[in-house]
């Protein structure tokens, strides 16, 4: 670098530019919780048994294999449209289907992967599907681009 | 090493290898379940094997960088540590929190974990990367508060250098951003956009000032060329690393619920984002090439250079790769994801880790000049074979993620083949990967295998400029 390039305008460059940079990610934030999420994540149908979900959701460590909105580990199918794929987007379909299939775990062929008998009791069932359902609901920009997630 | 107290450094040092060791253990175990589906089921399940790994690997380096930061801070602010007791205390704390939370991960269904640890009273578990218990967040939380109190004493009553004010700027930053680990709303839009603010702000954000202070500490003592020059660059480093980061953090927000903005500030600042890391790059060469000292070290000038060139093609390249939201609509949450993830951390945060303990074991040994000839080829054979097996662990991840796009992804509705369809029909890629993996086991056993070598380098070999003691 050249000479006339200081240490001390590289220091202000590093504390302008990244003190501007905050304030603008805290001003995005703000407009993105405040103006932005209410009108795309359909928080008027979050009742207490979507939280209730939640928790089942997170309380079997479910993202240790499955993505939820792409994000989680990559081990087992996407969970964000699975009320789509496998309930036909009928919330009586996915309630049974969710009750059949949690129920049927772990399959046993050899060789195949996986999924725990987490002994879930019908009401959390119920509730996981609740959760699925208000979460394949979110507007998220159209993704993913086709029902297999 | 000029300073008694920075010896607290070595436990650290050591708990982070042995962590280390159990992280690529559990690695192995994955890569077979991916393939042999059953593998170790229902004793490990992939999602508990998974939650080890990835807790393992962010429990070692926050030990690799604290260890770093006994070692450094003291003797860039020429004065002893202001508490070795209260370093050693919290090393314990740290160590025995960490070792009963794998322990617990192992030997407890999660759900009873959650709900003996009484998760229900702040529930902050089952996340992906935060699965610890909230009593070992809080226990987290409080190891940082109390380590960088020590280190601030310590910083505060001697020479204020660049190296210490942005690694202790990036520790605070660390400890800040920890705080939203806590908050987990029940709505998962802003559970989600707000656990980005640990997960990328950290590895993406300030955590590029602990690697950047480290960095510019190895080569100041390795190349002897000017303080002055070295922590130039280290500041236009942190302000390219902040400057795209903070707003490339929207290359998260694309398919997670936030508006349609993000796609744009998203693409353009994650987009930039490699500068910084080519920076490093550039600035490491440059400061190899104007050396004013052979460091007889070899074995850690090759680690600085490594972690610059694989941070640079891990996080730089391969984020790149797909950080675009045209392209990240089709490669979200695939295997492409998860080569990126593999080579970025190994690059900038294991290489960087791997590279202060090169350089300041020996010294903590009693070999000022580094270890002896022999233990350092060594030490280089466990470099190559760690690394490159790396770069193909990661080529047939990608090779998978392309293929899987390409299967699951890009057809229709109705065409498209099933996710487990797909894992079938890249299974070979993920057979390569486990072979790969393999090889960097081996890499590290022949790493931990140079630690155990005698001897020690002369300042004799020295073959440009004074070799001194001091550095």
């Amino acid at each position: 670098m050249a000479e006339r390039f200081t240490k001390s305008m590289a220091r202000n460059i590093y504390l302008g530019g990244s003190a501007f940079f905050v304030l603008l990610f805290l001003a995005l934030t703000f407009d993105t919780q405040i103006r932005a999420m209410p009108e795309r994540d359909n928080r008027d149908q979050l009742t207490d048994q979507v939280v209730r979900g939640k928790h089942v959701w997170e309380n079997n460590n479910c993202v240790g294999c499955h993505s939820l909105m792409g994000e989680g580990a990559y081990f087992a199918p996407e969970l964000a449209n699975v009320f789509d794929r496998r309930g036909a987007g009928n919330s009586e379909v996915f309630k049974a289907y969710m009750n059949a299939w949690m129920n049927a775990m772990p399959t046993n062929v050899p060789g195949r992967r996986q999924m725990p008998q987490f002994n879930l009791t019908d009401q959390e069932i119920e509730d996981l599907a609740a959760f699925l359902e208000w979460t394949s609901k979110i507007d998220d920009n159209d993704w993913p681009p086709n029902i297999e997630g | 090493m000029k300073y008694e107290s920075q010896r607290v450094a070595m436990p650290y040092f050591i708990f982070a290898l042995a962590l280390f060791a159990g992280q690529i253990l559990f690695g192995l175990i994955l890569g077979l379940q991916y393939v042999v589906g059953d593998f170790l089921f229902p004793e490990i399940p992939f999602n508990v094997a998974r939650m080890v790994h990835t807790n393992l690997l962010i429990v070692w380096l926050l030990f690799g960088f604290m260890g770093a930061t006994y070692y450094l801070v003291p003797e860039e602010a020429q004065t002893e540590l202001h508490s070795p007791l209260l370093a050693w205390i919290l090393f314990w704390v740290f160590a025995v929190a960490g070792t009963l939370t794998i322990l617990g991960y192992l030997f407890v269904d999660y759900a009873t974990l959650a709900d003996v640890t009484m998760n229900k009273l702040l529930p902050t578990m089952g996340r992906e990367f935060l699965e610890q218990p909230t009593i070992t967040k809080i226990g987290i939380a409080l190891v940082v508060v109390g380590f960088l109190y020590n280190i601030m004493m310590t910083a505060l009553k001697g020479r204020k250098t660049v190296v210490n004010i942005v690694l202790i700027t990036g520790l605070i930053g660390l400890a800040v951003l920890w705080m939203f680990s806590f908050y987990n709303p029940g709505n998962l839009t802003q559970d989600k956009y707000f656990w980005w603010f640990v997960v990328h702000l950290w590895v993406e954000g300030v955590w590029e000032l602990i690697m950047g202070a480290i960095l510019a500490y190895v080569l100041i003592k390795l190349t002897g060329v000017d303080r002055e020059v070295i922590e130039k660059w280290l500041y236009v480093i942190i302000a390219m690393a902040l400057i795209t980061g903070i707003i490339g953090t929207g290359h998260h927000f694309f398919w997670i619920g936030p508006p349609e903005y993000w796609l744009w500030l998203g693409s353009v600042f994650s987009a930039l984002e490699p500068l910084p890391f080519f920076m490093m790059v550039i600035f490491a060469f440059n400061m190899i090439n104007r050396r004013r000292r052979n460091h007889p070290n070899k074995a850690a000038m090759l680690w600085a250079m490594g972690t610059a060139v694989m941070a640079f093609l891990g996080a730089g390249v391969w984020g790149f790769l797909h950080t675009l939201a045209p392209v990240n609509y089709y490669t979200h949450g695939s295997q492409i994801t998860a080569a990126h993830g593999h080579m970025a951390f190994y690059g900038a945060y294991v290489m960087i880790v791997l590279t202060i303990i090169s350089y300041a074991v020996p010294i903590m040994r009693g070999r000022p000049y580094g270890n002896s000839n022999t233990a350092q080829i060594v030490e280089m054979w466990g470099f190559w074979l760690m690394t490159i097996s790396m770069v193909f662990i990661t080529l047939f991840l990608t090779g998978a993620g392309v293929l899987q796009v390409w299967l699951q992804r890009l057809p229709e509705s109705g065409e498209a083949l099933s996710f487990m369809a797909t894992q079938d029909n890249i299974a070979l890629f993920y057979w390569m990967r486990l072979v790969a993996g393999c090889f960097f086991m081996a890499g590290l056993v022949v790493y931990f295998g140079s630690f155990f070598i005698k001897g020690q380098a002369s300042p004799a070999e020295e073959v440009r400029g004074p070799a001194t003691q001091e550095a």
